[in-house]
């Protein structure tokens, strides 16, 4: 099947390897896990096995396979033209070197990452995607997909700075494109019927998401935020309708926790809001890293995290065209620090800090990544007037600056809970 | 006055260790000394020449620094933060003081302290060396100078020549080639302090300026930043006599502390004291 997909095997096999050795560091030797996670640890176990296996037979079946990285993708025009969305890989130090072999060394190390994974021919959903569907959400991402275009075949869908009537007007014509593009890849025409069902299947994939994060709310949370995170990078890969169905019984067996008070944390552990930029598998390592100093994540502010599912598309629109309206609606609801003015954004993360009763709340940024580097201004100052204590890390893939994030979370935990 | 409490905290710092002892009468003894390689044992030595390690109910011991975790393994009780523990041992020595700037080994940080010895804000330098003790002993390297006599060799230069660059390796450069332009090394050395300083100021005003300031660690011995510093920020500095044991003292203090409380409970517990408080000089608050 690798060879088939033109993978460069022995690379593959040392990501693999190494994949393995984190991942049961970081997450099975969690103390009172929920016996259901057990599907989400088989779905990672197969991530490369699998579910690629799985997406090579769709593709036999006539589909086709999108790569995308945003929240900007509607997922939903894919499925109804018959595709399959499916997230790219983009969160691992070891392909970087890789990319600074075209790229500057001074960009955001997603950005680097995921070229990097696309140039060492290592990553089993680049290699195979039929296309790529990129987005304009930040300068760098922009240019990357010109670069990525000269290795696999790349649309970039505009996504407008301002939340006006003009922007609207932008994103709702990219929709357009997009539609006939998709048409176009799947030999068939996006129908009402099938944009309906796709609308449904990716509003109860939200739901699900919304109950289970509802639970963390409870003092103290049923799961971990590191359990809970790997749930929303699983959310990128996993088949639609079987993803919701695990996290539905996930949440089944975490009420059941919460009234038997389990829980992974101490009844007092400092309660953490992460806020900012997505962790993609496998950059687990700022949760790792709280929760390992006692605290608990109880909600990410992320694209991994509330961004993914917070409101739903409107299931009640009666044509093409409507539903179409009720895809750009939704989508260009989702505060991402993209947009200027942006206070959305700011309010929501008051509002979430308060609803999940955060103690204190981490700024996650990758380095480079202006756009939300450059918004912690403002949401700190919002903080600080909410009340909530809030604490800035920037960081990247690598390891090395472990120690020092540690002795700052630490310190911000010394100061929350003194 | 009841049975005298002692409790002893160490800082493994990145490039010095040192333990204070301290009692409810105050400083008992401390030492600095350079980390090395086994830092751990060193500081394990140290104490057990001090005479009170051996007792089966020696003193609670917390660490802090770089290698607190590694200490807890087997010498502390305890860890806290740097950044906690330079808060209580500037708030132990001078009660007022509402800023602590450590210029450490790895790590420049600004502490904001709120009335009651607890911080309520902090900033530390990013992963790289820029603005540390590190940066400042890489720059008197290109001079050939100790680092102990840097600060007094800039504060000769008759003018300044700035130093752009923050990175260390990219100042080094810049150095390199103003001296080798036949530059005035004196005023170049200045011109280091000066991006130290500037850096500093920056991450104070980010937290918002508080007075009084403390400055502490191995960078308050640097007679050129305590001058510049207070040029800058328009006042004096507090500088205590040793600034690069606040750390550990602060640790001790935090120490003393959970000994109490645990005393507190058990009225009859083990009683320990120091015979050798004499021979160190006794830092009084002040």
């Amino acid at each position: 099947m690798w060879r088939s997909l033109n993978i460069d095997l022995d690379p593959h096999c040392n990501l693999l390897n190494v994949l393995g050795q984190v991942y049961s560091d970081i997450y099975l030797k969690q103390d009172n896990r929920p016996e259901a996670m057990e599907y989400f640890d088989f779905v990672l176990s197969e991530v490369h096995g699998l579910r690629i296996r799985e997406l090579l037979e769709h593709k036999a079946r006539g589909g086709f396979i999108a790569g995308a990285f945003c929240l900007f993708i509607p997922d939903e025009l894919i499925l109804a033209a018959g595709g399959l969305p499916i997230g790219l890989c983009g969160g691992a130090d070891l392909t970087i070197s890789k990319a600074e072999e075209y790229l500057p060394r001074n960009i955001c190390p997603l950005i680097k990452s995921s070229v990097g994974f696309k140039l060492a021919k290592i990553c089993p959903y680049f290699e195979s995607a039929d296309f790529l569907l990129g987005e304009t959400t930040c300068d760098g991402k922009k240019k990357a997909w010109e670069i990525l275009n000269d290795f696999v075949p790349t649309r970039v869908v505009q996504v407008p700075h301002r939340k006006d009537d003009a922007g609207r007007g932008v994103y709702r014509a990219e929709l357009d494109r997009l539609v006939k593009m998709l048409e176009e890849a799947g030999r068939t025409k996006i129908s009402f019927d099938a944009v309906k069902k796709a609308i449904e299947l990716m509003n109860n994939k939200r739901r699900a998401l919304a109950r289970l994060y509802e639970t963390r709310k409870c003092q103290p949370s049923p799961i971990s935020g590191k359990d809970a995170l790997l749930i929303s990078q699983v959310a990128f890969y996993d088949d639609v309708a079987r993803f919701t169905a695990s996290v539905d019984k996930l949440t089944g067996e975490l009420t059941g926790r919460i009234a038997q008070g389990i829980s992974p944390f101490a009844k007092d552990a400092p309660r953490i809001m992460l806020s900012g930029c997505p962790s993609v598998v496998p950059n687990w390592k700022l949760h790792h890293i709280i929760e390992s100093l006692g605290a608990a994540v109880v909600v990410e502010e992320a694209c991994t995290g509330t961004r993914y599912f917070e409101t739903l598309v409107d299931e009640s629109a009666a044509d093409l065209n409507a539903q179409l309206d009720a895809l750009a609606q939704r989508y260009l609801s989702i505060n991402c620090s993209c947009f200027t003015p942006n206070h959305e954004r700011t309010e929501q993360i008051i509002q979430y800090a308060q609803e999940y009763h955060a103690d204190g709340v981490i700024y996650n940024t990758l380095q480079f990544c202006h756009t939300y580097n450059v918004e912690y201004a403002r949401v700190e100052k919002a903080l600080k007037e909410a009340g909530f204590p809030v604490l800035k890390i920037e960081t990247d893939y690598t390891a090395e600056d472990a120690g020092q994030i540690q002795t700052r979370i630490e310190a911000f935990l010394e100061r929350i809970k003194p | 006055m009841p049975q005298c409490m002692t409790s002893i905290g160490i800082d493994l710092g990145s490039r010095t260790a040192k333990y204070v002892i301290l009692n409810q009468s105050g400083l008992v003894a401390f030492q600095v000394m350079d980390g090395g390689v086994h830092p751990l044992e060193k500081l394990r030595r140290a104490l057990e020449k001090e005479g009170i390690m051996k007792a089966a109910g020696r003193p609670g011991i917390v660490a802090t620094g770089y290698g607190r975790h590694l200490a807890r393994k087997d010498l502390a009780d305890q860890t806290i933060t740097e950044i906690k523990a330079f808060a209580l041992g500037a708030h132990y020595l001078y009660p007022d003081v509402r800023m602590v700037i450590d210029i450490g080994g790895q790590d420049t940080k600004v502490i904001a302290l709120d009335g009651n010895g607890s911080f309520d804000n902090f900033g530390i330098n990013d992963r790289c060396a820029a603005g540390t003790g590190r940066f400042l002993e890489i720059m008197a390297h290109s001079f050939e100078i100790d680092i102990g006599q840097f600060g007094a060799f800039a504060l000769t230069a008759g003018g300044l020549i700035k130093v752009t660059s923050m990175c260390t390796v990219f100042a080094e450069s810049e150095v390199i080639s103003l001296l080798a332009k036949g530059e005035d090394p004196q005023s170049i050395a200045l011109g280091v302090h000066q991006s130290v300083v500037e850096r500093i100021e920056t991450m104070i005003n980010r937290l918002g300026r508080r007075r009084p300031i403390l400055f502490a660690g191995g960078g308050a011995l640097n007679p050129c930043l305590v001058k510049l510093l207070e040029d800058r920020l328009g006042g004096n500095l507090i500088v205590p006599e040793n600034p690069q044991i606040i750390g550990a003292l602060g640790a001790a203090v935090y120490a003393l502390k959970q000994e109490s409380g645990v005393r507190s409970r058990e009225p009859e517990a083990r009683s320990q004291e120091s015979g050798e408080s004499d021979q160190w000089p006794v830092i009084s608050g002040q």
